[in-house]
């Protein structure tokens, strides 16, 4: 292989908005519930029945457009795209085709190789179909439509990436303003976000791109960014046999890392989109964009700039907290009840971190209130519990997020302060170690921490080490 | 007749309208929307340059419905009619992607 | 005293007057149904259990004076594209032939509200495409002046229910003449409002963009009386229209004096039959005598409104009827491979001949590399045709033409070709594009004892203008019967 490749990549982003209800209807858009019982009429598409659709997904669409760079379409319309499937219960979906919401946005992405603009052709709003489930013993399939109208935003990028690790990055960001933007909490595996990779490569050096794929069902960064390398291959193969690269749509197997074509006569791509009839257009004024611009939450860059200014607390840490949503609200939600900001930034940077790599876990999956670790911090800083006790007690609020007051109380994990039984303890320790005794008194500074630990471990780990340290100092 | 439908044509039709006609109503389907081009071709007589597509006779535009949840769980009524069903949902032959 | 020969504000008046018990009302309409049924099948369902059920609460509430509007125990006949809560909705398809629906639709509900009370469904032409209600697929509908000709359509069974004298007055659904074409036919009086007027929840959509229900009852003040029941807001309907007024019956008025009605040249022209032209004249000339200010103008665009109504009204169709797949509800073929056999043998068993034959139509306008030159060029016709109407009612308060061409053909006579057929609603078919209100008033019978129908059209939101005008012509002539209606009287 002589030829050197570029890959060309594009994104289709579908991001499921953080409403109440679905987009045209009053149904829950909650996750789970038993099947069908989200749905009525209009989900699910029973003759007669209109949409109406929901007004906050349209500012959450704003939202996500302002943030990204873009231009608001100020005079906007629904679509139908039409085709039969199961799960797409009317066989059309309301969308956007002519005039989207959102347009001609960018984003900054920073790799290895440094940072790089990203545009967004555009955003869309649309429905979520419904839910499919193959049944393994009857041979047929069942259809779930609590699902199906769930709103949706399609973030459809240019082809600017040319690297999986681009893409990674360019999910990352998005996720994370989408995140600050409370619009949707992004769960690649809960499916809340969905990515469809358009990918064509073509010789270093030439201009007009080559015929692309489109790859879908990608659940994971890493079955993404294994799916972005299997294809490019694939297409390399393909051209270097001599053989075309066809136009198409495939699916990405993560369990086999392979893709196959979805190919059949009865799926023409045809979708025959028109202006939704039942919809009337958007007008979005000058007026309500402001509204919204108003309305929209600090974002990262003034997050970062803020922390500064009103903690004192490293960069680095700055750096890693906001770099996730989660934590950044876990972080100032604590501080307003404890006011200790470099305690908290240290319990967020040094034990949530190891417990979150442990258990394979995101920053977004963290579970435990910033009640119970404003509280373990006072615990801690009181003298209550030593600095040993307060990292077992966090682990069990990483996992349960209890109580730690009840659960010291009740595990009898309170440092003993009592001066008398400590040195009673010490004095034993002292008398049954004379060796160490005599290594301290020749200088053998090591040897008292010999001690310290020996009577740690006679109390249990409950005693103050700066109390055993003073009163071994005396006695000896 | 100036427009001539295809076989292919009401084949790919058919795909796409999800209807199957037996080989004599493609025969007179063929005809049928032939001759029913034919007539709307008529339009072509008009002259619409400039015209703005109208799809909404009247410039109502915002109709929207607040963020809350007013259903409750009407599965028993929605699955009501379903010509087959199992486990709350609705059954349809295998779809393998 | 035939009960059923009143109008339903004279029988409403009745009833709140304790002349006449609801039951009793419900019971004439029941026995005429009985009596002429066979001969002119214009309903689908009849529920004479659940409508003497409602007839008994209905009464208690007369009585308790809870309900004291002019329709209260009224029965009435609803087009079966309406959804009707557990009671078969059939838009007299096979593919819906054993659908209940698990809610009513609003014009409906507000009708209930009113306390209408609800005796069957009536026939239509399938999914309301058609002219005739031949195409239902409960077989055809006869016209009750003749039984040998068709009863125009789609809502043929709920206008030849309201000649016939099988309910005191009906719901029927209008996408391109639907209301006023069939009353023409039928000898009634039907309005078309304006689009948004009433809600479109629960109807089965047809074509969306076009689609109105609306009153066929068998005069003017029953029709604006029954408008002011159904018309409302409904946030259901994101196309529905807040509307300023909703008083109908203020416009019942015997006086033209300075409307200004025009009379477009282009309604006269060919294919229109002369007895129907004469009548229509003679309707114009009343007027001119009672003190309207008439004249003939160029509408223009006429000819073009068919093609383009055919376009979207299809297109949208075939989007709209893609939901019927043999998966949620209604008909699915016993045998098939796999899913998407499924399909379409489910549709194709399911659908009759005219709504298959729409729908290749609509799929095929939509496909990629014809949308622009058959979709967006007929919106743009329709733009054009809004603009013709606009400049109309700058100079006239009111549009006054013939509600179709010719009397109701003969059983048969339409079907075998299409583009005639469709020719037949060149008059009402651009109103629907515009989203105007019309109104069709019988206007007289022609040599062959088949009613002709007046159309009145107004300026969107004018229905009032339409009503004082087909109000003062309705004045100057008596409602005709046919005989079967007669039957009832002995
Ligand atoms: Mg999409
Ligand atoms: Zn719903």
């Amino acid at each position: 292989m002589s030829r050197q490749y570029e890959t060309v990549i594009g994104l289709e982003v579908h991001v499921e908005l953080a409403t109440k209800t679905k987009i045209f209807c009053s149904c829950s858009t909650q996750f789970g519930g038993a099947p069908n019982t989200h749905t009525c009429p209009v989900c699910t598409g029973m003759p007669g029945s209109l949409p109406v659709l929901n007004k906050q997904v349209v500012e959450y669409a704003v939202a996500v457009g302002l943030a990204t760079n873009c231009k608001i379409t100020q005079n906007c319309k629904f679509d139908r795209k039409n085709y039969f499937y199961p799960d797409n219960p009317q066989n059309y979906q309301i969308s956007q085709l002519y005039y989207p919401i959102c347009r001609n946005g960018e984003i900054e992405i920073e790799t290895e190789a440094g940072k790089k603009t990203v545009g967004i052709h555009e955003i869309h709003m649309e429905e979520d179909a419904g839910k499919l489930i193959h049944d393994e013993w009857e041979d047929c399939s069942l259809v779930d439509f609590n699902r199906s109208g769930v709103p949706l935003i399609e973030i459809v990028s240019e082809p600017d990436m040319r690297s999986s690790e681009e893409v990674i990055a360019y999910l990352d960001k998005l996720r994370l303003i989408i995140q600050y933007l409370g619009a949707s909490d992004c769960k690649l595996q809960e499916g809340s976000m969905r990515a469809d990779v358009n990918l064509s490569i073509r010789e270093v050096g030439q201009k007009e791109f080559g015929t692309r794929t489109e790859m879908k069902n990608l659940n994971s960064f890493k079955a993404i960014k294994r799916a972005i390398e299997g294809e490019r291959e694939r297409q390399i193969d393909l051209l270097e046999e001599g053989k075309k690269v066809i136009q198409e749509t495939r699916r990405w197997d993560d369990n086999k890392e392979c893709s196959y074509a979805m190919r059949s006569k009865e799926d023409a791509q045809d979708y025959r989109y028109f202006p939704e009839p039942d919809l009337v257009p958007i007008v979005i004024s000058d007026e309500w964009l402001n509204e919204i611009k108003e309305k929209q939450p600090e974002l990262r860059a003034e997050k970062i700039a803020r922390y500064k200014k009103e903690y004192d607390i490293p960069d680095y840490d700055i750096d890693i907290i906001t770099g996730s949503k989660k934590l950044a609200d876990i972080f100032e939600a604590t501080i307003a009840i404890c006011k200790k900001p470099k305690k908290v930034s240290n319990w967020l940077m040094v034990e949530t971190m190891r417990l979150l790599k442990d258990h394979n876990m995101e920053a977004q999956d963290i579970s435990f209130s910033p009640q119970n670790l404003a509280k373990l911090i006072e615990l801690t800083e009181a003298g209550t519990i030593n600095s040993s006790v307060a990292k077992e007690v966090f682990e069990v609020i990483f996992k349960e997020d209890i109580d730690p007051d009840q659960y010291v109380e009740e595990k009898g994990l309170k440092s003993v302060n009592d001066e008398g039984a400590l040195r009673t303890t010490i004095e034993e320790i002292v008398a049954a170690n004379p060796q160490s005794v005599e290594d301290y008194r020749n200088g053998k500074q090591k040897a008292i921490g010999f001690l310290v630990g020996q009577t740690m471990k006679a109390m249990q780990g409950k005693a103050d080490p700066g109390m055993i340290n003073k009163i071994l100092k005396e006695l000896l | 007749m100036a427009n001539i439908i295809t076989d292919e044509t009401i084949e790919y039709v058919g795909i796409l309208a999800k209807l199957e006609l037996s080989e004599e109503e493609k025969e007179h389907a063929k005809k049928d929307m032939a001759n029913m081009l034919d007539y709307i071709d008529m339009l072509n007589e008009l002259d619409t340059e400039g015209v703005e597509p109208m799809s909404h006779v009247f410039p109502v535009h915002n109709v929207f419905r607040e963020d809350i949840v007013t259903n409750v769980d009407d599965r028993d009524n929605i699955l009501a009619n379903a010509p087959e069903k199992k486990d709350g949902s609705f059954q349809v032959p295998k779809t393998v992607e | 005293m035939n009960l059923m020969s009143l109008t339903a504000v004279e029988l409403g008046k009745r009833i709140k007057d304790k002349e006449v018990t609801v039951e009793e009302a419900v019971k004439a309409a029941l026995s005429q149904i009985k009596a002429v049924e066979d001969r002119v099948h214009s309903y689908v369902t009849v529920d004479e259990e659940g409508a003497l059920k409602r007839a008994a609460e209905v009464q208690r509430l007369i009585d308790n004076k809870q309900l004291t509007g002019s329709l209260a125990g009224v029965p009435v006949a609803i087009k079966d594209n309406m959804c009707t809560q557990g009671m078969l909705t059939t838009c007299s398809s096979k593919i819906l032939g054993n659908f209940k629906p698990t809610y009513t639709a609003q014009a409906v509900l507000n009708l209930e509200e009113a306390g209408a009370i609800m005796i069957g469904k009536t026939n239509m032409d399938e999914f309301a495409m058609g002219s005739t209600t031949e195409t239902s697929a409960f077989g055809a509908t006869k016209n009750p002046w003749n039984t040998e000709h068709v009863p125009g359509g789609s809502s043929g069974g709920s206008c030849s229910a309201v000649a016939a004298q099988e309910c005191s007055f009906a719901l029927g659904s209008d996408t391109g003449g639907s209301i006023r074409q069939p009353s023409s036919f039928c000898g009634v009086t039907g309005i078309k409002p304006t689009y948004g007027t009433v809600s479109r929840y629960g109807l089965i959509a047809y074509g969306s963009s076009l689609d109105q229900i609306g009153p066929v009852a068998k005069d003017v003040t029953d029709c604006a009386s029954i408008l002011e029941a159904i018309a409302s807001y409904d946030s259901k309907d994101s196309t529905s229209i807040k509307r300023e007024d909703y008083n109908f019956t203020s416009a019942l008025v015997n006086d033209v004096k300075g409307m200004r009605i025009g009379i477009p040249r282009d309604y006269f022209g060919e294919g229109l039959d002369a007895e129907v032209k004469n009548a229509v004249l003679k309707a114009a000339d009343e007027l001119k005598a009672k003190g309207a200010i008439v004249e003939e103008f160029d509408l223009s665009l006429v000819e073009y409104a068919i093609p383009a109504y055919y376009i979207i009204a299809s297109a949208e169709a075939s989007s709209n009827l893609a939901r019927f797949d043999g998966v949620k509800f209604g008909y699915r073929t016993k045998e098939f491979e796999g899913l998407h056999n499924m399909y379409k043998k489910s549709r194709s068993e399911g659908f009759g001949p005219e709504v298959k034959r729409r729908i290749m139509l609509g799929s095929f306008v939509l496909s990629s590399g014809y949308y622009d030159a058959y979709y967006i060029k007929a919106l743009k016709t329709k733009a054009l045709i809004k603009k013709a109407f606009d400049k109309a009612f700058e100079k006239y308060d009111v549009i006054l033409g013939p509600a179709a061409p010719t009397t109701a053909p003969k059983l048969g006579e339409s079907l075998s070709d299409p583009i005639k057929m469709y020719l037949g609603d060149i008059y009402t078919i651009s109103v629907n594009l515009a989203g105007l209100p019309g109104i069709s008033v019988p206007c007289g019978i022609d040599s062959k004892g088949l009613p002709i129908g007046l159309q009145l059209i107004g300026d969107c939101f004018k229905e009032n203008k339409i009503i004082q005008t087909a109000y003062t012509f309705e004045c100057t002539r008596k409602y005709e019967r046919c005989d079967i209606a007669k039957e009832g009287d002995k």
